[in-house]
Formats: structure tokens, sequence, C-alpha cells
């Protein structure tokens, strides 16, 4: 008789918890404003990114075509792995002084990890993140970017 | 020795076992992790994990560069709690340096590594349904775990490879947002942590593929080495946040959760209460983050003087443990990482022998491993 | 409204006029068979896309959505990618088995198709054991299983096939008794007596306490019988193998798969049909001005919301449940189903003697 009822209530409990399962399938099933899918190329112009967003290395050129970089060379001493080199050149600045100057500044692209040591170790806020993170290309020679632009100089005042 | 004949040329011992590979590429073993597996009809006789699949020498890299640069690769051994590996690269390098970390930067880092627990407990909830057969669980933990990412993503920028911790303290200060969104995300987390229980701790199914399965006693797992849920659900008391607290974990209230059962029910148990206390804890110091700086002062080039420290930390699957020496320059000597899932593992063996092979699947779906923190 | 019995009966009169009487036989035959091929691709495609867009809903995601208006041709497209793969046979099988095996689960499949009553003069093959011709056509399809697991010469799927064919005989024992719960009840085997016996109200209101027992253990039984989740762990071995059809590439496997949907398409409009009224509209007794408004809906309608409704039950069962290891879902057979199974069929003997129901 014991038997009997254990074995009664055993199958009374289980239709029971199977039945607490299904009522949550069953619930996010009739109500579809819990879906939370995002439709990924429709929605790129509400994209909602935060401003810290570790996208790719950029620097930010303003205007006149200037950039902040001095060539100091403390991004590419603090990245890990050898992602940024800096190539500088000799300046004469209109006093007659000699000053390096960047030349080019390269960053391999396929190689970053994103970790932001570069970022935190500028003194002259020369270089930001962005926000871009479509970075898949055809080629890999379009991977490793040259940061400065063309003809772009050093903005006045930057040290 | 020949180099190709190992141990397992000697699994096959009569006609009737076979040997069968759960091979790297799985959908259930959470990595890239080879298992070769002697059965005899559905029971398992042995079990041979092979290694090495995703080897990628980080200690060896972190001889390359300097104290501050080796910290980001540890966010790719265990990626799933990679705060907490970055703080433990973090608290030993600010032991070798003897520099203080300031209250704000530690109270920062409590609560960023006890998120980390949540969405790492969550992820590993979803991806035991998945083992276990059940599919939805998987969905519903990645919505809850999504919202904890946002947050990451609104401080740190990134979402899963942190490096945030770096020695001293924490690289940026908090995101303006992050206390509203942390008060506002609480209570949601909470009913749907109750949602979890319904859908698959109370099924009777799911009980029944865990209870009395892969058993293992006390004094077995601590032979084994394991920590973590998986020593704690067996009765030993390891949590390294109280028994060596480290970063302001002294001042915090919480439980640690310890069962005796020691079977796979049991280190369910023990992970779905964990999640409970993490909230707790975020629910303590979320709204008494001291003012202050972010980060202490450190020399531009760190060297530490010649020595060697030793560290641990309690991630969301153990003990990881950082060992440094350094010999006086500004490149470190020798780092090593005591891993956590390592350990584990070695325990499947003792765990899984005897059962059938659904049971090996439910044991490793409950000793939650992650095969890169294995590899390195 | 949708009145086949005109349909049905024009073309009867038609052929007759101009072909004797063995040629109308055959043309009706051949007709007959070309709609059914029809009906099952149109119908393993709905039921693919229905599957794969409830089971998106309960997942709180969207499914398919971007092939077709909704994704409807989502399906077709996986069918297209399918039908272009190498379907080669594996240099060490048996090749005739090996080529034979979808061929017999998709012709049982057809086979159990017939008696099924759509509509009042839509049914194929009205014989008179029908329910007992049913149980045992789909018997067979074990044979299929184990015939492709044994031709792969391949020690997994022959472990896969081993044991899909013993989920499948035992609970094939479940749920005959579940179905010969109401052939006691209605006095017959013929699927048109049984839906004309339900012009009052259906079996599951009139049978009470056996009748529900029944309809319970046989949506469980049914499911195990599938191969469908929470007893799908001989080919969810995806743990280890994919189990008995691991060696079928290309459009031999996508035969397994149609027969797996259309099967369960059969198995749902059994179970409509016995349980629930079938193409019958939701009578109540004597409700007189109800039972007329019921009647508006065309017994087609009636038939397919029944078996749909089914089948979703089935699908909401998949995604919810984990998986039975195979001793278990053993254990649950025998120590449980045929327990009950067997209880329940003293309880209707009795109640049909007595009289005990509606």
């Amino acid at each position: 008789m014991r038997y009997l009822a254990v074995y009664i209530g055993t199958i009374i409990r289980s239709i029971r918890s199977l039945w607490k399962g299904m009522r949550i399938t069953g619930y996010y099933f009739t109500h579809h404003k819990s879906i939370i899918t995002q439709q990924y190329p429709e929605n790129k112009a509400t994209l909602q990114l935060g401003d810290r967003f570790r996208g790719e290395v950029v620097m930010p050129h303003n205007d006149a075509n200037e950039h902040r970089c001095t060539g100091c060379t403390a991004c590419e001493l603090a990245c890990p792995n050898g992602t940024i080199k800096i190539i500088s050149k000799w300046e004469v600045s209109p006093e007659g002084k000699k000053k390096k100057a960047i030349d080019e500044f390269v960053y391999h692209l396929g190689m970053c990890t994103f970790c932001n040591l570069c970022i935190i170790s500028c003194p002259t806020d020369a270089i930001i993140m962005s926000k871009d993170f479509e970075h898949s290309s055809y080629d890999r020679k379009s991977l490793t970017k040259i940061l400065n632009k063309e003809n772009s100089t050093l903005e006045k005042g930057v040290e | 020795m020949n180099l190709f004949e190992t141990e397992s040329s000697k699994l096959v011992e009569s006609e009737e076992d076979f040997v069968v590979n759960i091979g790297p590429q799985h959908p259930s073993t959470h990595g890239v992790l080879h298992l070769k597996i002697k059965l005899e009809g559905e029971t398992v006789k042995d079990v041979e994990p092979h290694l090495g699949y995703i080897h990628r020498s980080i200690e060896k890299m972190s001889e390359a560069g300097n104290y501050r640069q080796f910290s980001y690769l540890t966010s790719r051994m265990d990626y799933l709690s990679s705060h907490m590996n970055n703080q433990a690269c973090a608290i030993a390098v600010e032991k070798a340096i003897q520099v203080e970390v300031p209250k704000r930067a530690q109270v920062i880092r409590i609560l960023m590594a006890e998120l980390t627990r949540l969405a790492s407990h969550q992820l590993w909830w979803g991806a035991m349904g998945l083992d276990i057969g059940a599919v939805t669980p998987f969905f519903i933990s990645f919505r809850d775990r999504e919202s904890i990412l946002e947050i990451f993503e609104d401080t740190c920028g990134t979402r899963l490879t942190m490096n945030y911790n770096v020695p001293g303290g924490v690289m940026l200060d908090l995101h303006p947002n992050f206390q509203k969104r942390v008060r506002e995300l609480l209570p949601i987390l909470k009913k749907n942590l109750k949602e979890y229980d319904d859908l698959l701790t109370g099924n009777v199914i799911f009980e029944e593929r865990t209870k009395g399965v892969g058993v293992i006693s006390g004094a077995d797992a601590l032979s084994y080495g394991c920590s973590g849920p998986v020593a704690r659900a067996s009765g030993v008391s390891c949590d390294i946040r109280k028994w060596h607290p480290y970063d302001g974990y002294e001042e915090v209230k919480f439980n640690e959760i310890i069962e005796t059962a020691g079977d796979c029910f049991a280190r369910y148990k023990v992970r779905m209460l964990e999640m409970w206390e993490s909230i707790s804890i975020v629910e303590q110091l979320i709204d008494n983050i001291p003012e202050g700086e972010f980060q202490a002062k450190t020399k531009n080039v760190l060297k530490p003087a010649k020595g060697e420290w030793f560290v641990r930390v309690e991630t969301a699957r153990g003990e990881l443990g950082v060992y440094l020496i350094s010999d006086g320059t500004a490149n470190p000597y020798r780092v090593k990482f005591r891993s956590p899932n390592f350990s584990n593992l070695s325990a499947l063996k003792h765990m899984a022998v005897g059962g059938k092979i659904g049971d090996l699947v439910a044991i490793m779906a409950t000793l939650d491993l992650v095969i890169p923190d294995i590899d390195r | 409204m949708l009145e086949f019995s005109g349909v049905t009966g024009g073309i009867h009169n038609w052929l007759s006029a101009h072909f004797g009487e063995t040629g109308t036989m055959l043309m009706e035959m051949l007709i007959a068979g070309v709609v059914i091929l029809l009906g099952m691709i149109l119908m393993s495609f709905t039921l693919g896309y229905m599957e794969r867009k409830v089971a998106a809903f309960m997942q709180l995601r969207l499914g398919p959505n971007r092939v077709g208006f909704k994704g409807t041709l989502q399906i077709i497209a996986d069918t297209l990618k399918l039908l272009f793969k190498e379907s080669f046979a594996p240099g060490t099988s048996d090749k005739l088995l090996f080529n034979l095996a979808p061929f017999i689960v998709v012709v049982v499949t057809m086979l159990s198709i017939a008696p099924l009553p759509i509509d009042p003069a839509l049914q194929l093959f009205d014989i008179n054991i029908g329910v007992f011709y049913v149980s045992s056509v789909t018997s067979i399809s074990v044979i299929g299983i184990l015939v492709a697991g044994w031709s792969s010469n391949n020690k997994y799927s022959l472990l896969g096939a081993m044991r899909s064919g013993a989920q499948i005989v035992s609970y094939e024992l479940s749920a005959g008794i579940s179905l010969v719960v109401i052939v006691a009840f209605a006095g017959s085997m013929k699927f048109s007596d049984i839906v004309l016996s339900q012009a009052d109200a259906w079996w599951i209101f009139k049978g009470h306490i056996p009748a529900l027992i029944a309809f319970v253990i046989f949506i469980i039984a049914g499911t195990a019988e599938l191969n469908r989740a929470p007893f799908d762990m001989a080919e969810a071995e995806s743990e280890l193998t994919g189990g008995f059809h691991t060696e079928y590439p290309g459009m031999r496997f996508a035969m397994f798969l149609l027969a797996e949907y259309v099967n369960l398409f059969i198995l749902a409009g059994i179970g409509a049909t016995l349980f629930l009224g079938g193409w019958m509209p939701f009578h109540l007794w004597d409700l007189e001005g109800f039972n007329h408004v019921m009647d508006y809906i065309p017994p087609v309608v009636w038939f397919f919301g029944k078996t749909f409704f089914l089948i979703f039950v089935i699908m909401w069962f998949r995604w919810t449940f984990p998986r039975l290891r195979i001793d278990q879902l053993l254990t649950l057979e025998w120590k449980y189903l045929m327990p009950i199974s067997l209880v329940n069929l003293i309880l209707v003997a009795l109640v049909v003697i007595m009289g005990w129901h509606f």
C-alpha cells in the first residue's frame, strides 16, 4: 500500500514540475514583446554603442588637417604585441631648430588586441578608439593602416 | 619509445571494448577537448583527456613584455571570468612593487568581479541545459547575461575580454550611468533567477539526470586539487574570498555555499545559490562606492625587486593562482598560472567511470570547464 | 461550405463515363497517389516551418524571417540545398540495404496516411479494421530504422539504431493499449464509425477518466515513438554521433526527415480522430443552438485545427524538457506507462459494461 502511495505521489509531483516548465515557455510563446533579437544590418542607424567602445584606433584630425601626435612613441612602448610602429623624421622648425616629428603612424589592425593600453599612455590624447566594429576585408594588406592623413601637420601648441 | 605510442594504445584490452573519441570539435565539450573513452556497451570504463589543442604559450609571451603588458593575455585564458583573471595579475604586480590600491578602486574591482561571476554562472546554466537536452534555457540565460555585458560595455569599453584592471587600480573611472543601470538591473535579475528554478531545477527529468550522478567525496576532491564549486559541493570549504581575503572582501558580508552530497545536483545547487550571493554583494556595495582615486600613482616603468610572489583569487570556476618571479629587470622572469580547470578536469575520470555516456555529458556540464584555461 | 463530396462524386462520375470500371479504379488510385505525395511534401514544409517558428518564439527570438515573406521560403531553400548535395553510399556499406532503408520508412508513412478521415468524403481507405491496420503498419518502420543502422557498417550507427529500435518497440505497447481504450468505447475499429460515434460529444469528454488517462499516455508514447525530444537520446546522440542516419547524405537524409514530419502529422491526426473527434465539430450533447453554430465551420478546418493543436503540444514538449537517458526512458515505459495502461484497460472494460460513460 505504501508503495502505491509513493508511486502515485511521484507521478503527481512529476507532472506538476513538468507543467511549471511548460508554463514559462508557453508564456514566451504568446508574449512577442519579449523577443530580444536585434535585426542587425537594418538597425545600423539606431545602434547605440557605449562611448568607451573599443572599436579601432584612429587619430582624429581637425578641420585644418592637423593632428596631435608628437611622435613620442609612448604608445609604441606600451603596446604589448608590436601593433604600433612610429616612423619619424627630422623637421626643421621656423627658428632653425631640428625637431622630431611623425612621418607615418603604422597601425596593424590585424594584430591589435584592443587592450586600450596605447590610448591611456598617450600624453597628448592624439589617438582614440572609434566605434567602428566592421573590420573584415578580403585583402590582408588593407589591415595595415597609416593613421595620420596626407599632408597633415601637428596642431599648434601641442607639446 | 616511438613518439606516437602513448598510453592509450593500451586502452583496448578485450574484444568487447571499443574506444570512442569525443573529438576536439564538438558541441558539448565547451571548447576543444579531446576525450578518449573506453566503453563496454553503454558503460564508461575509462576516460582519457588529450589536451593542448588551444595552447598559445601565454606564459612564455608574458616574459616578453613588461609588467603592465601581460594581463591582457589572461583575459583570454578563462574568458568567462576575465575580470578576475586580470585582477589576479594586477594584485600580483602590486604585491611585487608594494603599492597600495585606493579604496574606490577596490570596491570597483569587487563590483566588477561579482558581476562577472554572475554572468559566468548564467552562461554555465544555459550551457548545462543545452548539454542535458533542453535548448530553451540557453536563450533565456543569454538574455540576462546580455544586460550585464551592456553595463560592462559602458564602463570598460569591451564585453568579454576586459583588460580593465591595471597595477595600482582600475584603468578608467566608472561611467556616470553605472550605478543607475546596476540598480535598475538587480530587481529584474532577481525575478529572472526564480524562472531558472522553475524551468530546470524542479524538473523531474533534470533531477533524474543529475541526482546521484558523478559522486566525488570531499577527501577525493581535495586530493585531485579541485576547487571552487566542485569542491564546495563535496563539503570542502575553500572559498578564497573567505580564507585569504583580498581587495576588500573582508568587509563584505556573504555566505559560503557548501553542500555535502558531491553529485551533479549538489554542484548545480552550489552555483545557483552563488548567483544569489553575488547579487547580494552587489546590492551591498552599489550604494556605498567611496569617492577617491581610481588608480594609485605608479612609476612609468615598473621594476620590482628580486623575489617571488604568489597570489590567489577566486574565479567563477575555482582558485586561480599567479606565481610571479622577478629578477630585477623590467620584464618578468617567469609567470606561472595555476589554472582551476586543469585540476577540476583531473577528477573527471574518477567521477565518470562506471556511469553511462549520458552521465559523462552531465558531469562535464557541471564541472563547468573552459578549455582555453587548461591549455593556456 | 467546403463540401468535398460533390467534387469526389463528380470526378468519379466523369471517370466512369469515359473509362471502364477497372480504368476508373486505376485512374483514381493514380490521382490519389499524386495528391498524397504532394500533400506529404507540403505538410513536411509546413511542419518544418512551424517547428522552427515555434521554437524561435519560445526561445525569445524570431526564427526564419528573411527568405520569403516572414521566412516561409526558408524550408524550400534548405531542401534545394539538400538536393544539390552529393548523395553517395559509403564504400563498405551494404549497398542494397543502404539504398532501401529510406524507402521502407517513407512507404510505411504513406501506408499509414490512408485511413485518416480528413472529411466525410475525403477518406482514402475506410477499412473495417482501421485502428488495427494503422497500429500494425507503423510497426514496420522499425525495420527501416534497423536496416539503416545495420547497413551503414558503422558501429555508432548500429548502436543508435538498436537503441531506437528498442525504444520504438517498447512504446508501441502503451500507444496500442491507449487506442484500444477508445475502440472499447466506440465499439468498432473502423475510423468513420469512431468519428460518427462522437457526434454528440468527443470521447475525451464522454469517456471521462479512462479516456483522459489514455490520451495522456498516447501523447507521451507517441512522442517516444517518433524519436522526438525529450526521448531523442538515440539520435541527438550527436553527443556521439547522429544515430542511425549518420551515414546518409543529402536527399536520403531528407527522406528520413520527411518521414519523421509526416509521421508526426499522422500521429497527431490519429490522436485527434480518436480522442478529439476527427472532423466532427465541437458538439455538446443537447445544446442545439451551440451545435448549429459549430456546424458552420467546415469539417476540414476542424480536422486540421485539432491536428495542428496536438502538433503544437508535442512541439511544446520538445522545446521545454531536457532529454531522458536511455535507461530512464525504458524505465518510464515498463514501470510507469505500461502498468497504468493495463489498469486503465480494466477500468474501461468496467465502465463500458456498466454504462458509466456519458
